[in-house]
């Protein structure tokens, strides 16, 4: 369906951007990161359920087939590892003490 | 042997093991509650409505300094498709006076004050502290079937392990504790959802008239059929001056079906029903969080040598569709587990053995018993057919009961049932064998 009212609809609700919606969103970023993705496990994966599923969108394809993770804006969910089905392509942990996210209004 | 630095560490501030430490302290024994964010409740989101009611013997009078946004008086359903919306509506006055039923909070304002009461009780809450192993007994091979005896907690500040007769873990969805211990098996994405949800702020008066309520009353709007083809539900609740809407999503579809959370959370908000609650709305704050959908089936043994499992960590969470409750559920828990140690310590045994008055309490209490009595609720409500075919059939015959066809005469209820249910797929065997199931899950 592509028309007129289509682009009224969207008028309505202007696109936030991903980074704009992240930033709404406290983080207190540590240097050493708590997951580590070994991007070379990933070339291989055909599903690469991390990119869709996970909410803060911090999996990345790369040119050369792997996968690149940010970790800095991270909700610590947990998502990404239930979902993955490589073994040992995602190493979790839990930020360092009084580090990651913090919410306010949730 | 050297005495413990504490008799109990209780590891997680949320409502689990902030409850627990209150017990723990109130019955003398010296407890440490370890919380990883810089304050209770900052790692923590939720569906939103809180049902208190289990606080009425830990913290009597509770309604009258709790941090809540509204009192929920008015409790939705509502069937979605993309074009309708069937709502069952139920507002109760008495809802907005003491005792209450549920109340709107924001988690980092709950928690925080339910650590306060564990501090006045006398625990020491520690934040900023990450649980990154747990302390075993090796000097003895006293392991048994539950392992070597857990000697306390090791955390990463300088020098940070605290040694503890009895650790209560309340750490969560993702429980490494739990699962260190081994209590946990494998976690299998097919029980757990992903809850993600945008606090939009509007000015009170205005939540006030859209949503029909006035002063601290407040709306929590369940939905169904909102969440295209992943299975899954919606929520929409009124806070003080925010309003949240959030989707619950099935994890193992949410990857299969390359959509993005907030891709559906938007589709949801386009909706007729709801655009117009949160039209001219900013995002306040944007957040995510798993939920242990699948209760009774997926709960880890609660019991270790010297280690008990509660709340969300124990996947005591009830998502039984029309009921969604998890905070009621922890805090119960919690309760039990600080009871226990404390009994268990007075008796001189916190083995697996000694520990065993948690699982009593919890089987004799609305904890398992809820969990038992819904066991199947989960799997129905997340089921294809509840999810994508019952919402059009009954959506559409509400629709044509009161469509006004002239010059066509009424059609009489059972032929209407009789086309919608057909136009919607459904065949009569699977409606009459997904109702009996509905009245045993539910009944």
């Amino acid at each position: 369906m592509n028309g007129p009212d289509d682009n009224s609809l969207d008028d309505d609700w202007p696109a936030i951007s991903f980074s704009d919606r992240m930033a709404t969103t406290e983080f207190k970023v540590h240097d050493r990161p708590h997951i580590v993705v070994d991007g070379k496990a990933c070339v291989d994966c055909s599903t690469r359920s991390c990119i869709v599923a996970c909410p803060a969108d911090l999996f990345v394809p790369t040119s050369d087939g792997g996968i690149l993770f940010n970790y800095e804006q991270c909700f610590e969910c947990g998502t990404c590892y239930l979902v993955c089905n490589t073994e040992g392509a995602i190493t979790w942990s839990y930020p360092e003490g009084g580090f990651g996210v913090i919410f306010r209004s949730s | 042997m050297a005495d413990p630095d504490f008799d109990v560490v209780v590891v997680g501030a949320g409502p689990a093991g902030s409850c627990a430490a209150i017990e723990a302290a109130r019955g003398g024994l010296r407890t440490l509650l370890l919380e990883r964010g810089p304050f209770p409740g900052s790692k923590n989101m939720y569906g939103g409505v809180v049902y208190p009611r289990i606080l009425d013997e830990l913290i009597p009078e509770w309604w009258t300094d709790v941090p809540i946004q509204r009192w929920v008086t008015r409790r939705s359903t509502m069937v979605l498709t993309e074009t309708k919306a069937l709502s069952v509506d139920v507002r109760n006055d008495a809802w907005a006076a003491p005792p209450y039923n549920g109340a709107t909070a924001y988690r980092p304002d709950f928690d925080r004050w339910l650590a306060d009461h564990a501090v006045t009780a006398g625990a020491t809450l520690l934040c900023n502290t990450t649980v990154t192993g747990l302390l075993r007994d090796s000097t003895r091979r006293s392991a048994g079937r539950s392992g070597a005896k857990v000697m306390g907690v090791r955390t990463d500040r300088p020098d940070g392990d605290v040694t503890a007769s009895v650790v209560i873990a309340c750490d969560g969805v993702n429980s490494f504790v739990a699962k260190e211990a081994g209590l946990y098996g494998t976690p299998n994405a097919k029980n757990f959802t992903l809850g993600v949800k945008e606090t939009i702020s509007l000015p009170k008066h205005v939540i006030d008239e859209r949503f029909g309520v006035r002063d601290r009353e407040g709306v929590d709007i369940e939905v169904i059929g909102c969440t295209g083809g992943i299975n899954g539900g919606g929520f929409v609740y009124t806070n003080l001056d925010t309003v949240a809407v959030g989707v619950v999503l099935k994890l193992t579809q949410l990857a299969a079906q390359k959509t993005r959370p907030e891709d559906v959370i938007a589709s949801m908000k386009r909706h007729s029903a709801i655009a117009p609650l949160i039209d001219g709305g900013e995002l306040h704050e944007y957040s995510a969080h798993l939920i242990p959908e699948a209760g009774l089936s997926m709960m880890p043994e609660m019991t270790g040598n010297g280690l008990l499992i509660a709340g969300d960590a124990a996947a005591l969470c009830l998502a039984a569709g029309i009921w969604l409750e998890g905070v009621n559920f922890a805090m119960a828990s919690g309760m039990y587990a600080g009871q226990t140690v404390v009994d268990a310590i007075g008796n001189g045994d916190v083995s697996q053995r000694g520990l065993g008055g948690y699982a009593r309490r919890l089987g004799d209490t609305f904890v398992l018993r809820d969990h038992r009595k819904l066991r199947r609720a989960h799997e129905l409500v997340l089921s294809d057919r509840v999810q994508h075919m019952y919402p059009s059939m009954v959506t559409s015959i509400a629709e044509r009961m009161f469509r006004v066809d002239n010059p066509a005469a009424k059609p009489g209820l059972r032929r209407i049932f009789r086309e919608e249910r057909k136009a919607a797929g459904v065949h009569l065997r699977d409606l009459i064998s997904d109702s009996r199931s509905g009245f045993r899950s539910f009944g």
